[in-house]
């Protein structure tokens, strides 16, 4: 395109291709991009057609919300959901963390345990319930062995693949300079891993949240996910909302402070230099 | 002059049946102690591959290489090697890179505590003699291309290596940085006192730094020319001009295109351009 000559040439838009954008600006739009979906929230539930059976208002919900946590001891069951979430979590992750980096980096692991591991993770989480209640039991301990079912076979393979992914180059060069089998494996393949397998942490704690809801469809009376079973038994469509709202909120909370958790151990890679 | 690194009928084969792929064949080759011997050839040539049979990443599959008098049976710290990139660890600052092999056993094995201190004096030197004074806190991340093939480098020299291996460690970098590196690691080569084997794909560079230039050539991986570079032991940038030079970097390169088995850049142009008329 040739312009007009004396044309300045202009600074590119936001709307550029990838152009660029000031953090006003940034911060404009990410208000706007959770206040429409609210509005619309707002407009829809309180349009005279819409029962509110199917569809309660942001009013409504706030009520009960309110009322839960004054009459339901709705702070109780935030506390056991987030107790079974982070227990079933942490053993899945302390089992897997070891597993991966023996998967990541001998074949002969690798072999064994991959193809098993890729087998099992594809057997739907929700179909071990009848057999976790024979083999574990209805106390606390089958919830948290529903949400280890449902991550740690997930958990195994991404943080194998975070291993795999430690450029050769590293490992080779602390050999070169007299590195053990072990040294290489504890000084270089787990430190040059640990910023990405903390990122799988992150992810796949959000995937222990999604199998709250079923973890507590085993004999539980008390949580969230369980409160959400129980309101729709009793058509509570608000407390239904509240529920998926605050997994919703604790779960970002959790991703926020796990991105923070990053900042803090790996100063190196959110530098600006 | 003692033989430093000795390769002695060298072969390496890489798969079976039908994906059997001979990158090297009956490689023979004495590199004397303290001596610079650059390795350039077609690609294929397996240049890489009989560096890092030297430095113990690899195995041969029939021959023998000594270095340092013994067999090479894998990686060891008398055999260190500078990459061409991603070997820095990015959570270690560039000193604590240049330390690095101080946190390993090898390192620390039998030290009385005048040796520790003397090490330590020794990444002080080294930080200065790679002009890494001014980052020493920094990590590799903030650094250049440059910068930090320089911490590549003095972490390498950190365990006094005898045996120096450099896998096109500037070929990444642009062309001025490159003729800095290149005064550098001859520096280095004259203080340290390290034998060094150099595999690139420049063959300006192979000239200018060697003392031999090894050409091998592929299909299968072998010696195809030695060359004795006829430049006097100190290097100048100039000397690049110089007839002697010139002719030197003429037949290499003709020699590798004859060698590469493919066809020559002007028969390649002159099929184009048949193409181009039809």
């Amino acid at each position: 395109m040739q312009s007009k000559p004396g044309t300045r040439p202009r600074k590119p838009g936001m709307w550029a291709i990838r152009g660029p954008m000031s953090r006003r600006q940034y911060w404009v739009f990410a208000v706007l991009g959770l206040l429409a979906p609210l509005a619309l929230w707002w407009l829809v539930s309180s349009s005279a057609s819409v029962d509110k059976v199917f569809m309660p208002g942001p009013v409504d919900v706030y009520h009960r919300l309110i009322t839960w946590y004054t009459e339901d001891d709705l702070m109780s069951d935030i506390w056991i959901s987030v107790y079974r979430v982070t227990t079933g979590f942490l053993i899945s992750a302390l089992i897997a963390l070891p597993l991966g980096l023996m998967i990541g980096t001998f074949r002969p692991v690798q072999a064994v345990l991959e193809p098993l591991t890729d087998f099992v993770r594809y057997m739907p989480a929700v179909a071990f319930i009848p057999l976790v209640m024979l083999w574990v039991g209805i106390e606390e301990s089958s919830k948290i062995a529903i949400i280890f079912i449902g991550t740690f076979f997930q958990m195994v393979l991404m943080m194998a693949e975070d291993v795999r992914r430690v450029p050769l180059a590293q490992i080779e060069a602390a050999q070169t300079m007299g590195a053990t089998r072990g040294e290489s494996v504890k000084l270089v393949i787990f430190q040059s891993a640990k910023p990405a397998l903390l990122d799988t942490l992150r992810v796949t704690m959000g995937w222990a949240w999604t199998y709250l809801v079923v973890a507590e469809l085993v004999a539980a009376n008390s949580g969230l996910g369980y409160s959400i079973l129980k309101a729709q038994r009793f058509l509570q469509t608000d407390k239904i909302f509240v529920g998926i709202l605050l997994i919703g909120l604790i779960g970002l909370v959790m991703d926020q402070l796990f991105r923070l958790a990053h900042r803090k151990a790996f100063p190196w890679l959110h530098l600006r230099s | 002059m003692t033989t430093k690194i000795s390769i002695q009928h060298v072969g390496k084969v890489f798969g079976e049946g039908r994906h059997r792929v001979e990158a090297l064949k009956d490689v023979s080759l004495d590199i004397a102690d303290n001596e610079f011997v650059t390795f350039v050839g077609a690609s294929g040539c397996g240049k890489s591959t009989l560096l890092r049979i030297i430095g113990g990443l690899e195995y041969h599959t029939s021959g023998e290489v000594l270095a340092n008098g013994r067999p090479v049976a894998g990686p060891g710290a008398d055999r260190a090697m500078v990459f061409q990139h991603y070997s820095l660890y990015p959570w270690l600052t560039v000193m604590e890179n240049i330390k690095f092999s101080r946190r390993l056993k090898h390192g620390r094995e039998n030290l009385t505590s005048a040796e520790v201190e003397a090490a330590s004096g020794r990444a002080d030197a080294l930080l200065s003699l790679m002009g890494l004074n001014a980052a020493v806190d920094a990590y590799p991340n903030q650094l250049s291309g440059g910068m930090q093939q320089r911490v590549a480098i003095a972490r390498a020299l950190m365990g006094r290596p005898e045996i120096l291996l450099m896998d096109e460690p500037f070929g990444a970098l642009d062309a001025q940085t490159r003729e800095v590196m290149h005064d550098l690691i001859l520096h280095v080569h004259r203080l340290e006192k390290p034998t060094l084997a150099f595999v690139t794909h420049d063959v300006e560079e192979a000239i200018y730094l060697a003392d031999r230039v090894v050409l091998m050539a592929p299909r299968p991986g072998r010696i195809d020319t030695i060359y004795q570079v006829p430049l006097p032991a100190e290097r100048e940038q100039d000397m690049k001009h110089t007839p002697e030079f010139l002719r030197l970097k003429k037949e290499i390169l003709a020699r590798i295109r004859e060698t590469s088995g493919m066809k020559t850049d002007q028969g390649m142009l002159d099929q184009l351009n048949m193409q181009e008329a039809v």
